[in-house]
């Protein structure tokens, strides 16, 4: 997979920081699960993180933490809380590759045969991913040659694609591509002939798709 | 620049593969000592009470513990990885939010790291240190900011100012050789 587009800096130091929506993080993971550039590059965001903590001023722990720190690690072995061993990846074992990457899985409760498909109209269907509600996150099937919904962008939008690819005025973003849209960002995009395409897109404005189903007639692709 | 520091950060893998591989007690007391009162602070700061604080700070530390066999000293430093488990306490405990994480790379049966690797990747991060501390006074105090979770995701700034350059290209070879392995 050749990734072009990748995540920005802001956005991989906020998500080392843990200063990130769930959604925007979510798409964050999923873009790094697909790509060991920003997966590096994230390690280093990682490193500024080691740094500040090796220069955070201490606070003193109280009498008897040590004492009381080994105490819950017995606890905990004893009660054996620690997380059970993840199962192994399907694609670890050699089996068939999965479209979701691990982190949408997670929120899917499945591959791709388990997401909650509603259509949007022309084809184009969507999934709202359960997280909190300071931003939302979807999956997007739009069929091939079909333009992706115009939502407007009143915030920041971020689009993951997982399978096909999509175009717009400027540019092409194929698997593993992210586009990082701004409220100035004006384009339509749409998906490219001979596969559908699959993306994951999270924004911090409101979603306006279920206030415009009502008025379904009026132009809602920008084709 | 101080080769104490780099002594520092070599001696404290020592410490931590000592948990990891034989459980030693006293390494994790030397850890706890050094790493338990500044996760206490950074939590404090990223504005936990102090109660909340202290009881955060040893989860993390038994957390160390616990995951200790996940650490992987060409891939990060001990204060870095004792970073990401702090930061992901804050998260669940503080801002009672939830946090994806990238899927795990296969990593393969654990290779030996090759020692000069580790040592570089460590050497890095303790010039990291040194370089945040020289940093103009505004500049490094808007990083803690970030990373104590004192700014939104909009106030975080592109630009850091901070040698990302030569850590990075680090990781990324390590990246490649593992891949490379793995193929
Ligand atoms: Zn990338």
């Amino acid at each position: 997979m050749k990734i072009r587009h990748h995540l920005s800096d802001k956005l991989l130091m906020a998500y080392s920081a843990g200063a990130l929506p769930e959604a925007f993080s979510l798409v964050v993971a999923t873009h790094i699960s697909l790509c060991d550039e920003c997966r590096a590059r994230l390690a280093s965001y990682d490193a500024v993180g080691g740094a500040v903590l090796e220069d955070t001023p201490d606070v003193a722990m109280s009498s008897g933490s040590l004492a009381a720190t080994m105490k819950l690690i017995r606890e905990r072995a004893a009660a054996d809380v620690g997380p059970s061993p993840r199962a192994p990846e399907p694609t670890a074992l050699g089996m068939t590759e999965t479209v979701l990457p691990a982190p949408v899985r997670e929120y899917v409760g499945g591959d791709i045969d388990a997401v909650r498909w509603r259509p949007l109209g022309g084809g184009v269907r969507q999934a709202i991913l359960p997280t909190a509600k300071d931003a939302r996150v979807r999956l997007l099937h739009i069929p091939a040659g079909v333009a992706v919904p115009d939502h407007g962008h009143r915030g920041t939008e971020l689009t993951q694609v997982l399978r096909g690819a999509f175009r717009d005025e400027h540019d092409r973003f194929g698997p593993g591509d992210i586009e990082i849209a701004t409220e100035d960002t004006h384009h339509t995009p749409v998906a490219e002939p001979g596969e559908d395409c699959i993306c994951l897109a999270a924004t911090d404005a409101p979603l306006r798709f279920n206030a415009l189903l009502p008025r379904i007639a009026q132009p809602f692709f920008r084709i | 620049m101080a080769q104490d520091a780099d002594k520092d950060v070599q001696e404290m893998v020592a410490q931590i593969l000592a948990v990891r591989d034989r459980r030693d007690e006293a390494a994790f007391a030397a850890l706890f000592v050094h790493f338990a009162p500044r996760v206490k602070g950074f939590l404090m700061r990223s504005g936990a009470s102090e109660a909340l604080a202290e009881d955060c700070a040893q989860d993390v530390m038994a957390t160390v513990w616990n995951k200790a066999h996940l650490f992987d000293p060409s891939r990060a430093s001990v204060a870095t990885w004792i970073f990401t488990i702090a930061r992901n306490r804050r998260i669940d405990a503080i801002r009672k939010a939830r946090r994806p994480e990238p899927e795990d790379l296969d990593w393969g049966p654990e290779p030996e790291p090759d020692q000069a690797e580790v040592m570089a990747l460590q050497q890095d991060s303790a010039r990291l240190v040194d370089a945040l501390e020289k940093l103009p006074e505004k500049q490094r105090r808007l990083i803690e900011r970030a990373y104590y979770g004192d700014l939104t995701h909009s106030e975080i700034a592109e630009e850091t100012g901070l040698p990302l350059g030569t850590i990075k290209s680090r990781i990324r070879l390590a990246l490649e050789k593992l891949r490379h392995a793995m193929s």
